[in-house]
């Protein structure tokens, strides 16, 4: 009765989770995901089945043979047949599953047409993301977030400088490893707009919880609206306010470390700013870009990301609360 | 519990030579394990050969005189080796004396001569990976080749002390033996890799 | 060669003060370096399980503290740092020092009994593993204690372990590999000779108790399964200790070249853990279902076959490393080949229960668990054997279920049947049956509720090795109900522990064959004397103690004055050379002291090797050299 009960509870939790989830295998919206997920279900029905069958055999067997008084009695040869059955059927399901994912793999590795071409860099800990174009001019960079239009093929090619990192969208696509020296790349095709989350699924060090990322799939219209933001320089500094920022920016180490195209800040350590004010998060996903987190992040980053290779940098209250003022307004 | 005495096992030997003793079953067992080890390590070789665009990297293939000159001492000496472990199995001290102090010699002198196979590599370890794998293939070789001299020499003074009195000790040497074909053996394939197949 | 008159027999002595003569020459002598000396392969396969369980309790507790910080979002239990420590210090632990010494160590206590001899094939060898297992287990966790602990993760992957670790972490790693393939390597050495030619005479292969089987063959995949290890980490340690490039990008290396040697050795492994655990489900269900195990020669078939199979399925640990999509599912498919053998096991075990009388006594109630978790195990690993389900729960918590139900549930809980099953033998008490059926009921329920939980975990997107999680994530709850699990689960090896307590002071006396079992190890006294059986036996089915004989077969015309064991034929198992076993010796310690030292100090500099052979070679030579005694001399 209890394992009854236990799979009952399973099955509900399990029904229950598919039901939300911006980071889960449960509620596909990518095309690579949404065949996963069929053959997740089709593998788990399979299998739940057989775990109830054994089960119930091995229950029977057990009250059974407490009636039993005289052993050794039962054919034998029987029993043997009754066991090559089962060992037959095994290896019919087994041949079943094997070409079900050989299917399903074929379709997911299918060469896409026309995709949009992404650059994906993975470092400790962050994501680069640079949007490929024909047009030198055209070509931009952001971080831990990549926009993409919906119905079109995304095509990502991945990159790591330092060690072995995994990009995972899981409502969109299987996982796909980035290896320093190696070239990999993962294809998938978004069909419903919406906000996704991802992180890193490869043990990178230490700050491995903390490389998270999100892709924010538009239609198409809005997706050039975004893209042909991205592809310009930063918003010039409207106010006293924000210019005095931008020259704490600039005077400070932040530079030095973070580009904001249009500006005298060129620094490559770190991530591209330049339109930093439109993006969801701070600290590759680890919190939300608020003004009040910015300034916490700033002060502190440590305090947030306790090993983020971004350092300290002692700015007074007045600077602190001016730069950023000026990051959240580079929209 | 009674027991009942069904087989009598006194007229046994106490010692035999080859698969009826332990010794030679644990000597297999170690050859097998070592002999994966190499195996692993050409495998390793010939990934870093297929992963690169050229081979060897940036490096001329290896000198191909002192790896030839070891590997002709080598089989060379599996001859008298052989005659070693048929003088072992009949219990010829006079001549189990003389085979292992031959044998001694003939494995001190690969070992010489292995010396210039290092530099005759022609780039140093951490050169490249390249440079790595060669001088981890032979080193890995040269360990082998170090410890079973070494065994060579110890059983060979032992063979001379109140110790060689004994037929384990005869065991000892014909395992010794079965030994030194395995590090001539795994020598052979090494050769081909290290020396050949930047060539090809 | 001694002269006839020297020369006492067995035949010579009466029945008692023959016993009295064979224990005193198989003994292990008093004092401290008596017991250091022993070669004794039930004390060192004692010394084994109370060591491995001993780094179990603590790489549990270091569970535990993860459990801990994983319970909520951003806890502060540990910093990322300590944690990473934790988790690659936990599963080092557990796959290195535990479950596979564990294993081996049954096997170093039982395989001799069982097939009726006095001693593992190469006793000295027994006692420096032993040591030298021991150095490795006190310094990763020394390490760990000193904030040194590796932190790169049980599997070490590069470039992070070559180049970006902290000090010497990866180094700890690296060297105490080294440490446990020594050991591992030196056992499996000596099962594969003794179980060939050690076995009593009649022990023909198709009598060959299953356990035994199971022993033989973990001893194959340890012999080609564990040069991969040796030669990658040496590979990792050369890279970071001389600068070579095995594993640098830049100058020719490639980072995948790990994978395939890790997995070459990792994914054998975990069937190197299993493997016994099965064979030792075969081993105990005749005792509690009062029949033979059904389909012997199925059962060690399955063993043979799953033992193949699982040298050609390392890529499944790769499937999301962009590798050639036709190759993969070649893996695919020999990943889901091996289910075919371990799912014929299992029917042969449950037409077994079907066609016994089964005794619910602890050990059985183990079986069962066994066999609920592990077929939940089985079946999530068919899952991600599939590429595409692989891609999405691979390095996810979906994973961390399935492979903890597969060892938990597969290989501990009939290691914790064994242990209530075999504790007779060991020390003549039988363990609690009401404490046992606590400490099953503890397991079992707190295992499924620590891991079950995680399942949906993983499939809702939460990644493994990550040490806290950000509040927007959904996962707390799961998280908590798995940690509570996780704490109940800790409790059953508490519960254990009392047990054993308890049992040794004042546990019920057990008798030869508390559980009127088939196999030889219950023939003998429980503890067993020194030298296992003072008369060799001869068996004549696969049951000797079912066969209804009130007298035992043995032979006669073994020495009495020295340490003799009998040799037999490899599959006939025709009594052929009686060879003398060597005695106690202080050497292999020695040996496994100069070897530990130097190993360790090569973590700082390579000369260390260099300076190292010279105690090492004196250690060796002290140990083969004759020292004059009846064993050495004749």
């Amino acid at each position: 009765m209890r394992r009854w009960a236990a799979l009952g509870v399973a099955v509900a939790v399990v029904s229950l989770a598919g039901c939300s989830g911006f980071q889960s295998v449960l509620n596909p919206e990518g095309d690579n995901a949404i065949s996963i997920a069929r053959l997740f279900w089709f593998f788990l029905t399979v299998c739940a089945s057989i775990w109830i069958v054994v089960m119930a055999i091995l229950a029977m067997s057990l009250v059974r043979a407490r009636r039993n008084t005289a052993p050794e009695t039962r054919d034998q040869r029987r029993m043997g047949f009754v066991i090559g059955g089962c060992v037959a059927a095994s290896v019919i399901i087994l041949v079943v599953f094997t070409l079900a994912s050989f299917f399903t793999n074929k379709s997911i590795a299918a060469a896409p047409e026309d995709p949009l071409t992404v650059k994906v860099e993975a470092h400790q800990w962050w994501w680069q993301v640079t949007y490929l174009d024909k047009r030198i001019d055209h070509r931009f960079e952001t971080a831990n977030e990549i926009h993409v239009p919906v119905g079109r093929p995304i095509l990502l090619q991945f990159e790591s400088p330092d060690v072995i990192h995994s990009f995972w969208m899981p409502n969109l696509a299987g996982k796909q490893d980035v290896i320093p020296g190696r070239f990999t790349e993962l294809t998938f095709t978004v069909e419903k707009p919406g906000i996704y989350r991802g992180q890193c699924a490869e043990f990178c060090g230490i700050e491995h919880a903390h490389m998270g990322m999100y892709v924010v799939a538009q239609e198409p219209f809005e997706f050039d609206k975004w893209r042909g933001r991205q592809i310009g320089d930063s918003v010039p500094p409207t106010n006293a306010m924000l210019r005095h920022g931008y020259m704490v920016f600039v005077s400070n180490a932040c530079a030095s470390c973070h580009t904001i195209r249009g500006t005298d800040a060129g620094g490559v350590v770190g991530p591209d700013l330049t339109h930093f004010g439109s993006r969801l998060s701070i600290a590759a996903g680890t919190v939300p870009n608020t003004m009040a987190n910015l300034q916490g992040w700033i002060a502190n980053p440590h305090g947030i990301k306790p090993y983020t290779q971004m350092p300290s940098v002692a700015l007074a209250g007045d600077d602190l609360t001016a730069v950023s003022q000026y990051l959240e307004s580079l929209k | 519990m009674k027991t009942r005495t069904v087989l009598d096992v006194s007229p046994l030997p106490e010692s035999s030579f080859g698969s009826r003793t332990l010794t030679w079953w644990g000597t297999l067992a170690f050859m097998s394990l070592e002999g994966m080890g190499f195996a692993l390590a050409i495998g390793a070789y010939i990934y870093l050969r297929v992963f690169s665009t050229h081979w060897p990297l940036n490096s001329p293939p290896p000198d191909l005189w002192p790896g030839t000159i070891v590997t002709i001492l080598l089989v060379i000496s599996a001859i008298p080796n052989h005659f070693m472990a048929t003088w072992a199995r009949a219990y010829d001290m006079r001549k189990v004396r003389a085979g292992l102090t031959l044998m001694s010699l003939l494995g001190i002198a690969p070992l010489i001569v292995r010396a210039f196979e290092f530099w005759g590599m022609r780039l140093r370890w951490d050169t490249d990976a390249y440079g790595s794998i060669v001088w981890f293939l032979l080193g890995l070789h040269t360990t082998h080749l170090l410890t079973d001299v070494g065994d060579t020499v110890v059983l060979n003074v032992l063979m001379f002390t109140r110790h060689s009195a004994n037929p384990r000790r005869f065991s000892d040497v014909s395992d010794n033996a079965f030994y030194w074909d395995f590090v001539v053996l795994s020598w052979l394939p090494i050769y081909f890799v290290l020396y050949w197949l930047p060539r090809l | 060669m001694s002269a006839a008159p020297e020369i006492l027999r067995d035949t010579d002595l009466a029945e008692r003060s023959l016993e009295e003569r064979i224990t005193h020459i198989w003994r292990t002598p008093s004092g401290i370096i008596g017991w250091l000396s022993s070669v004794d392969h039930k004390v060192i396969g004692l010394r084994y399980i109370v060591t491995a369980f001993t780094f179990m309790g603590l790489a549990g507790v270091a569970a535990l503290i993860m459990r801990l910080q994983l319970a909520q979002p951003n806890m502060h239990v540990v910093n990322a740092d300590r944690y990473d420590q934790l988790f690659t210090t936990h599963g080092s632990t557990m796959m290195f020092l535990f479950a596979v010494p564990v294993m081996e160590a049954f096997a170093v206590y039982f395989v001799p009994l069982m097939i009726g001899t006095r001693n593992v094939a190469f006793p000295r060898l027994n006692a420096f593993g032993y040591w030298v297992y021991l150095f490795g287990c006190i310094m990763l966790w020394a390490s760990l204690f000193s904030n040194s602990g590796p932190d790169v993760g049980w599997f070490a992957y590069v470039p992070l372990s070559r180049g970006y670790g902290v000090g010497h972490r990866p180094d700890v790693w690296a060297q105490m590999i080294t440490y446990t393939e020594l050991a591992a390597l030196a056992v499996a050495v000596e099962i594969v000779a003794t179980v060939f030619k050690m076995r009593c005479p009649g022990m023909t292969l198709d009598r060959i108790p299953i356990f035994v089987w199971g022993g033989l063959v973990l001893a194959f995949m340890v012999l080609f399964a564990m040069p991969a290890v040796m030669v990658s980490s040496t590979m990792l340690i050369l890279d970071r200790l001389v600068n070579t490039h095995f594993f640098d990008v830049s100058l020719g290396g490639d980072a995948l070249l790990w994978q395939h040697l890790f997995w070459f050795f990792g994914h054998p492994e975990v069937y190197i853990i299993f493997l016994p655990g099965t064979a030792m489900i075969s081993t105990m269900l005749p005792a509690f279902t009062r029949r033979p195990v059904f389909g012997y020669m199925a059962v060690v078939l399955s063993l043979a076959a799953t033992a193949f199979f699982s040298f050609g399925l390392w890529v499944h640990h790769m499937f999301v490393t962009g590798l050639p999509r036709l190759g993969e599912s070649f893996f695919t498919a020999s990943s889901m080949a091996i289910a075919v053998p371990t799912g014929a096991q299992i029917f042969c075990w449950i037409a077994t229960i079907w066609d016994g009388r089964p005794r619910f006594a602890t050990p059985f109630l183990f079986i069962c668990g066994f066999i609920f978790t592990f077929v939940i195990g089985g079946l999530t690993g068919v899952m991600v054997a599939s590429v595409p389900l692989d891609t999405q729960v691979h390095d996810t918590y979906f994973v961390v279920a399935h492979f903890h139900y597969v060892l938990i549930g597969g290989a501990v809980f009939p290691l914790i049947g064994a242990v209530y099953y075999w504790f007779p033998k060991f020390t003549g008490r039988m363990l609690s049956e009401t404490l046992g059926r606590w400490n099953f009921w503890f397991a079992f329920i707190g295992f499924q509720i620590a891991f079950f939980p995680m399942h949906i975990l993983g499939l809702e997107g939460m990644p493994r090795r990550v040490y806290t999680y950000t509040p927007e994530m959904p996962w707390g709850g799961l998280n908590l109900i798995s940690t509570i699990g996780a704490f109940i689960f800790a409790t059953s090896f508490v519960l254990l522990l009392i047990n054993v307590a308890k049992s040794l002071r004042s546990g019920v006396l057990a008798g030869d064959n508390p559980w009127n079992a088939e196999t030889l190890e219950w023939a003998t006294t429980s503890p067993p004397l020194p030298q296992n059986f003072t008369r060799i036996p001869v068996v004549s089915s696969r049951a000797p103690l079912w066969s209804g004989d009130d007298t035992f077969p043995v032979i006669a015309g073994m020495r009495a004055d020295k340490r003799e064991v009998l040799l037999t034929t490899l599959t006939e198992a025709e009594p052929d050379i009686r060879e003398s076993s060597p005695g106690p010796s202080i050497w292999p310690l020695i040996a496994a002291l100069t070897t530990g030292f130097t190993l360790l100090w090569s973590i700082y500099t390579p000369w260390a090797i260099v300076y190292g052979a010279l105690p090492v070679a004196v250690s060796l030579i002290g140990w083969f050299w004759p020292k004059g005694t009846k064993e050495d001399e004749s």
